[in-house]
């Protein structure tokens, strides 16, 4: 790493702090430019918990949400995000659209290309859809979410949360459980929560285990008490109905019974250990409902917050070049 | 059939029976009649190859399209066609069309399917589709999970002496990945398979080929654990061979990083470590062909998520330039090269084909062993430019291909 790595965000030129013109994921994002978003959200919590809350700097610009994959949460978070910030924002669900049709991915991008959109909010059932639109068009692309490969916002939401909540993320000790293989929650948090120099580890039954997954620098376990020695986050994962019944675990009572947060697990965390959970939740199955509204433990609702704020920080950054913002020209 | 007989003089000889030599061949009434130096009738046609290189054309066994250009443009006359097409190659009015339909400058031979329809259940009619032109038989790209019909299928094609040609893949685990497990699918977030996939498939096969004496085929061979079981195989005596494609020995999965559907394969590029065993197997002869897999796929079946995305590649044009690279590092002489290329191949299919030695058909491949050139998929004369070498500067271009003694252009 270099020395200027280091450099505060604002002795640095404009765009040169945050060069990418889309957010395809956390992979390929330095250290610093994770934080610099992490920076860049902090103001908006503010002005979210006032009555006034918008603001009109993204005025005048089209924001597409287009979701291939359903979504309520991380599609209103981003709707919101976007309206707070002044923009036009249409949504575009997979229900309704052509891709039914037989429409190809990289055609529905185009089209959206050619209506003018300013920035393109995209979830996609596959992993590396998004990076393939973002390559088709002519403005930023934010990644909401593509198949098991990322979920960018998703991680600095969840960041900014640890950051807030325990004062920084360096030399946390976290630990993700639950079904590593198929999220792309799992794989955005342990590239951000690495970079960002705390300690990860990663908690699954084998079979829902990501092959090779501590060459990400996390730890590996099964036995999730063993897991939770010591730690200062606990990050539940959702984990599907589909998979629940036979076919990567026997039944939701069994995984509950080796994987479920309960409030006897979470006493061998440390006592203050931060409670997390994407959302939405499974009660009862990967977390009990004592654990999840914790008044004291559990982030699981400022993590909702947190979210519209990463986003609109998003939009913000991703669209200052398009605005002509004095140094990102 | 007489045509005037045809002197090819001043030539590097690459035969994979007679090694590397200076000299002529002579090829009379479309065949070789003589090599090295010789007294060509007095009408004869002559062309100066100028120190060039002269072998046998290529036999690409295990093509999934008919592409004529782009066979041609990589010196390969003769293809063994994948029974993956539709219809499935099955039934004798479908072999007979396939074989005859490539001729005179292509001679397909085809791969009928081992089971009807592909579908692993019912034996598939080898001896009316060998009768129609068939030359092996196939699972396709598909794994035979039943053990009872696989055994049945080696044991019937024992009687008929056909090889069987197996992709050799654990279909339960194999189902739905389009990846190998291991770090670049973990980061992608792929759906991927151990590579265990391979050498479980192989060591089924390969028993029920020793116990039913069947000649066994496994198209592609990608891993250390399948190599190692193939070359005990052979030490015991077993009747397999085994082949690669370039791409296998000189990618491995890191190349998907970028989601480049290009490198979507099947096999899907492996590992590191399996590459270099690979290399391995190539240099001590356990690997007996090398083919080009030839599968073109356009922008709608291409340019879509990677995991959506069919697997393949445009392999015809370059897999002459891609081995003769691995000769050049130093992996395999140029002359066991052109066994891979050509005489095993013919051999598996129980061809008259694939050296320079007299009374061969006179498929030749006359190339320049050192021009440089640049791939490019956008210039291929393929049906579709799916390489996952775009970009790779190469060298070898072929500058004369003759089939039967008749020059293709």
């Amino acid at each position: 790493m270099h020395a200027s790595d280091h450099r505060p965000a604002a002795l640095i030129e404009g765009g040169a702090v945050f060069p990418h013109r889309h957010l395809t994921g956390i992979a390929g994002l330095q250290p610093h430019e994770i934080t610099f978003l992490l920076d860049e959200s902090e103001q908006w919590i503010e002005a979210n918990r006032s009555r006034a809350k918008s603001d009109h700097r993204l005025d005048g610009l089209t924001q597409i949400n287009a979701f291939f994959e359903n979504s309520t949460r991380t599609l209103l978070s981003f709707e919101i995000a976007g309206k707070r910030l002044g923009a036009d924002v249409v949504n575009m669900h997979a229900a309704q659209s052509s891709v039914k049709k037989g429409e190809t991915l990289i055609d529905t991008a185009m089209t959206l290309n050619a209506m003018r959109a300013d920035v393109i909010v995209i979830r996609h059932m596959s992993s590396g859809a998004v990076r393939l639109i973002a390559d088709k068009v002519d403005c930023p692309v934010l990644n909401a979410g593509d198949g098991s490969h990322e979920h960018p916002t998703q991680a600095l939401l969840d960041a900014l949360t640890i950051r807030r909540r325990r004062g920084a993320v360096a030399h946390q000790r976290v630990v993700i459980c639950g079904d590593l293989l198929h999220s792309r929650v799992a794989r955005s948090n342990i590239l951000a929560l690495t970079a960002l120099a705390a300690e990860v580890r990663v908690c699954a039954p084998s079979t829902l285990m990501p092959a090779a997954i501590e060459k990400m620098g996390v730890t590996a376990f099964t036995d999730f008490d063993a897991a939770l020695e010591g730690c200062d986050v606990v990050m539940m994962l959702r984990l599907q109905n589909e998979r629940m019944n036979g076919g990567f675990v026997p039944s939701t009572r069994e995984f509950h019974l080796r994987y479920g947060l309960t409030m006897e697990r979470l006493a061998k965390a440390r006592p203050d250990a931060l409670v997390m959970h994407p959302g939405p939740m499974n009660r009862g199955v990967e977390i009990d409902s004592a654990v999840a509204d914790h008044v004291e433990r559990s982030a699981i609702t400022e993590q909702v917050e947190m979210g519209v704020a990463v986003r609109m920080a998003c939009l913000d950054v991703l669209t200052r070049r398009a605005r002509g913002v004095e140094g990102w020209a | 059939m007489s045509t005037r007989a045809l002197a090819l003089r001043n030539a590097r000889l690459v035969c994979p029976q007679g090694g590397i030599s200076e000299g002529g061949l002579l090829v009379v009434d479309g065949a070789i009649a003589a090599t090295g130096a010789f007294e060509a009738p007095a009408d004869a046609e002559t062309i100066d190859c100028k120190g060039l290189t002269l072998a046998p054309a290529i036999v690409d066994v295990g093509v999934f399209a008919i592409d004529v250009p782009a066979f041609h443009a990589g010196g390969i006359v003769r293809v063994g066609l994948m029974p993956d097409q539709s219809p499935v190659l099955d039934d004798p009015g479908v072999v007979q069309r396939a074989a005859l339909i490539g001729r005179p400058g292509l001679w397909i031979h085809p791969i009928a399917a081992a089971t009807r329809g592909l579908a692993g259940e019912e034996l598939g009619e080898m001896a009316i589709n060998r009768d129609a032109g068939a030359k092996a038989v196939g699972t396709g790209s598909r794994w035979i999970a039943d053990s009872g019909v696989m055994r049945k299928v080696l044991a019937y094609a024992r009687d008929l002496d056909l090889a069987v040609v197996t992709h050799a893949e654990d279909g339960g685990l194999a189902r739905g990945a389009v990846a190998t497990s291991g770090e670049t699918a973990t980061r992608l977030g792929l759906p991927s398979a151990p590579s265990l996939a391979e050498p479980l498939a192989i060591a089924r096969d390969l028993l029920l080929a020793e116990e039913t004496g069947a000649r066994l085929h496994l198209r592609d061979v990608t891993t250390a654990a399948g190599f190692d079981l193939v070359r005990a195989a052979k030490s015991r005596g077993v009747a397999v061979t085994c082949g690669i494609t370039p791409a296998h020995l000189l990618l491995s999965d890191i190349a998907m990083s970028d989601f480049r559907t290009f490198m979507h394969l099947s096999p899907p590029l492996r590992a590191e470590s399996d590459r270099q065993a690979a290399l391995a197997a190539l240099a001590d002869g356990t690997i007996d062909i090398l083919h080009s897999a030839h599968d073109p796929r356009g922008p709608e079946e291409k340019r879509l998520p990677f995991a959506d995305s069919r697997a393949g590649m445009a392999g015809a044009e370059t897999l002459l330039p891609l081995a003769l690279g691995l000769a050049r590092d130093g992996d395999i002489p140029l002359d066991r090269l052109f066994a891979l290329l050509a005489r095993n191949p013919a051999a598996l299919l129980n061809i008259t084909a694939g050296t320079l030695e007299p009374g061969m058909p006179a498929d030749l491949l006359l190339f320049d062993p050192d021009a440089p050139w640049l791939i490019d998929g956008d210039r291929f004369r393929a049906k579709a430019g799916n390489t996952p070498f775009d970009g790779l500067p190469v060298q070898g271009r072929i500058r004369r291909l003759f089939k039967g003694g008749a020059e293709l252009t």
